[in-house]
């Protein structure tokens, strides 16, 4: 095959490759047993271990969180005493965030989609990647047996000195935080070696969907931020074994240090949870309203954006603990700018919406429901940085609610919008419609019934992590537990109609919503080398206007005579 | 790009089209790694940092508890390995195996002696007392020369900056046995040296943390 080459410009033979309706050949047939999936080093099947384990670990930690809004129903003892509840909110949190949060979107859809949408046949480094999922699961052990030591009631910040007394549960955990640190490291090298070496041909920069920015965004967050955390654990740990007095007051060391190491990592932590929903936002949104995304490159940079600037803005957490008053400004100065990117974004997706034929489809659903809660959270955590009111709200519900709205608005919606949006790729069945919707209404209805309350009890400043409280408050814990069950109940609706759909559900085909992305032209589910063809991209991940054979291009590899062959110029891709 | 389907020799695996795109990966994955190594050792540096500028006469002080002979002896000879592990990149270029072989073995026994000396460095400390956290008990002797109340937390420091590097030193070892063990097999040749390369930029790196460890532990007065 002739390839000839002027300037910057390969020419390439290519053909269509419509994917097949009916695939007998695919990832879910390629292997079987269970101990083919247990050592795969196929993306897909990584990605769908993560996603079970994910959903594993949300049970456990929203049950906990269920039996804690129980026990708040009234100020007096209910049926758990004080220090259980210590430790299931700090189990809660721990584990919603580094076992839920921190994976969810990267690990488990990110893994399944990122090669897809490269037009790769995998991840760069697919052991790794296998081994970023064992190491995942070393961790989880490590906090299940500190938790048959008697646990740990820290909470999940592990603040000095509470962490730092020498308690086996304490030592446990901390390592199993420690250990579950080089599965995000690896996922983060693996993503971003893999956006950089493993595009297929025609995939220029200006060519990635939003959604591999966002990845990438996040997998620099990975990178950078979390080998601080490691470090930072491991002195705890040595804190606790040895003594070694670096954070703990009482021997010598400084508990603002360990705060400022902490939240070091812990802040853009929350990037590497809401970063990726963005991600899965604009593709969602271009998807169902039919349309090329509103300012692709400010969408695009925002997510670089928010990972730089998101690493200068750790000092907020520690507003009230002593850190200098100009080290504080300057902190809550860097705060009020994350918003701006952040803005931009929500800004260029509602743009797209405008003029789209809009389908109001389950993921679509969610993504208003994104909207207006993530729009809620971020402008309460503005508030949040502002230094006078922030020592009035430190450390209320008001915090409390800033972060759900954030975190389960944000970063869960989305996850719940790219989980609807991928399943029928993922499982090649479709999910019953109507049950998706009714559930989204009911998530929206509980979620803001749970914590919309707890803005207005912290404002008249209910503190945080209290057992009991005065009666004055009474009214809105109650809102706030039935908003709970609500929750549960609709989670648990969920879980139903995707156990069914994979039991009964009709069988998906290639490209349900009509996406022009590029994992939606394989076929439902995808090959085991996702395409059967090397895919070859000439047009921008969201050009609707262009008609759906140029998105089904693909290397016609032999030249045989056969079948239709076009020729298409693609710019070089990035190698050697 | 256009026969790469005539060509795919049996070490590329089944992902990557070819031999350089592979090879770029692996480089640049492993660059990536080396950032989170730092950002890691970034860590230690930055409590180092905050503590001296906290108390500066018990660093000036600690500091003299440290063999700086034995500690300037390690720098060369980690230097030296660096050097051997880069003459082995070149063997594996050029397609000399047994001359890969020797280099791999002259800088694993260097990682060695550098591993003996920090070994007997770390047990004459301890035999004085000077030991990390609860195990903290010097000897009047040496309480004489270093009275500050803190003394402990520099040590504290010092065993984990070092005993850190001394564990990727560990690491390194037995990463260059495996080489030297794949080498020997012939696994490798100036088409395929991928993880000869890769180990070296990490060798480097464990080389170059030594080279800021050094001075700012052993040479401050």
């Amino acid at each position: 095959m002739a390839a000839a080459e002027t300037n910057n410009m390969t020419t390439l033979q290519v053909k269509r490759f419509k994917p097949s309706e009916n695939p007998t050949n695919t990832y879910l047939t390629d292997e079987k047993g269970v101990w083919a999936w247990m050592t795969t080093v196929d993306h897909k099947k990584i990605g769908l271990m993560y996603l079970a384990s994910v959903a594993f670990f949300f049970a456990f930690a929203g049950f906990l969180a269920i039996a804690l809004r129980t026990e708040l129903w009234e100020p007096a003892t209910n049926f758990i005493d004080a220090d259980t509840y210590n430790k299931y909110f700090t189990l809660h949190g721990a584990m919603m965030v580094f076992f839920v949060l921190i994976p969810s979107i990267p690990a488990a859809l990110g893994n399944f989609v990122l090669p897809m949408q490269l037009g790769a046949k995998d991840v760069a480094f697919p052991r790794l990647n296998l081994a970023s999922f064992y190491i995942y699961v070393i961790g989880a052990i490590f906090t299940f047996i500190s938790l048959a030591y008697n646990g740990f009631d820290t909470g999940w910040t592990f603040y000095t000195p509470y962490s730092s007394t020498g308690s086996t549960g304490v030592i446990w955990v901390t390592l199993g935080v420690f250990i579950l640190g080089f599965s995000s490291i690896l996922t983060g090298t693996n993503f971003i070696t893999t956006i950089h070496k493993l595009r297929a041909p025609g995939i220029t920069w200006d060519k990635l969907p939003l959604n591999i920015w966002a990845l990438y965004a996040t997998s620099i967050i990975q990178v950078l931020a979390t080998p601080v955390l490691a470090i930072t654990i491991l002195l705890l740990a040595m804190e606790n074994i040895m003594d070694i007095g670096i954070f703990d007051p009482a021997k010598g060391g400084d508990p603002v240090l360990y705060q400022h190491f902490f939240w070091f990592y812990s802040h853009p932590a929350v990037y590497i949870m809401i970063v990726p929903g963005f991600g899965i936002i604009s593709e969602v949104i271009s998807t169902f309203s039919k349309k090329t995304v509103f300012g692709y490159w400010a969408i695009a940079l925002s997510s670089l954006a928010i990972a730089f600037i998101g690493f200068l803005v750790w000092g907020h957490h520690m507003f009230t603990s002593g850190q200098s008053a100009v080290a504080t400004t300057v902190f809550s100065f860097l705060t009020f700018l994350v918003g701006i990117p952040t803005g931009i974004k929500i800004f260029n997706w509602i743009a797209t919406l405008y003029k789209g034929s809009i389908d109001m489809k389950t993921p679509m659903l969610y993504v208003f429901i994104f909207l207006f809660l993530f729009s809620i959270g971020g402008f309460t955590g503005i508030m949040l940085g502002a230094l006078s009111v922030d020592i009035h709200l430190h450390d209320t519900y008001y915090v409390v609610a800033h972060f759900h709205y954030v975190m389960m608005g944000g970063t869960l919606i989305a996850l719940l919008a790219g989980l609807h949006y991928w399943w029928p790729k993922m499982t090649g069945k479709m999910y019953n419609e109507t049950q998706g919707k009714i559930a989204a209404i009911l998530v929206f209805i509980g979620f803001n019934m749970t914590f919309l309350p707890q803005f207005i009890m912290g404002a008249q400043g209910m503190p945080r992590r209290y057992y009991n409280y005065i009666d004055q408050f009474q009214p809105f814990h109650q809102t706030s537990t039935i908003g709970s069950y609500i929750l549960g109940v609709a989670f648990l609706l969920i879980l139903y109609y995707l156990v069914m759909s994979l039991i009964k559900g009709e069988q998906a085909p290639s490209n349900p919503w009509k996406s022009r992305a590029l994992e939606w032209q394989s076929t439902s589910p995808p090959d085991f080398h996702n395409f059967a063809h090397t895919p070859v991209v000439i047009n921008g991940p969201y050009d609707y206007h262009k008609p759906m054979e140029e998105f089904q291009l693909g290397l016609a590899v032999e030249h045989n005579g056969h079948g239709e062959h076009h020729e298409v110029e693609t710019e070089e891709t990035e190698k050697a | 790009m256009a026969n790469h389907s005539a060509s795919h020799p049996a070490h590329v695996q089944h992902h990557f089209v070819d031999s350089d795109q592979q090879f770029e990966s692996a480089k640049m994955g492993m660059w990536v790694f080396l950032v989170n190594e730092i950002l890691f050792f970034g860590g230690l540096f930055c409590a180092y940092i905050v503590f001296r500028a906290w108390y500066p006469d018990l660093f000036s002080q600690a500091a003299l508890e440290l063999n700086k002979v034995w500690g300037g002896v390690n720098t060369v000879v980690l230097i030296g390995s660096s050097l051997t592990v880069a003459m082995a990149i070149r063997s594996a270029q050029k397609n000399q195996i047994r001359g890969l072989r020797i280099n791999l073995l002259i800088t694993i026994a260097l990682a060695c002696v550098f591993m003996v000396i920090k070994y007997f460095e770390y047990e004459h400390k301890l035999h004085l007392g000077i030991a990390p956290g609860m195990f903290w008990n010097p000897t009047p002797e040496v309480l004489a020369e270093l009275s500050h109340p803190k003394a402990n937390i520099f040590f504290g420091i010092y065993y984990m900056m070092t005993g850190v590097h001394g564990l990727h030193v560990l690491v390194g070892i037995g990463l260059m046995i495996w080489l030297y063990i794949r080498a020997g097999k012939g696994h490798f040749n100036s088409e395929y040296y991928t993880p000869v390369e890769i180990t070296g930029l990490y060798w480097h790196l464990v080389d170059l943390i030594w080279i800021f460890l050094f001075p700012l532990l052993y040479l401050i007065e």
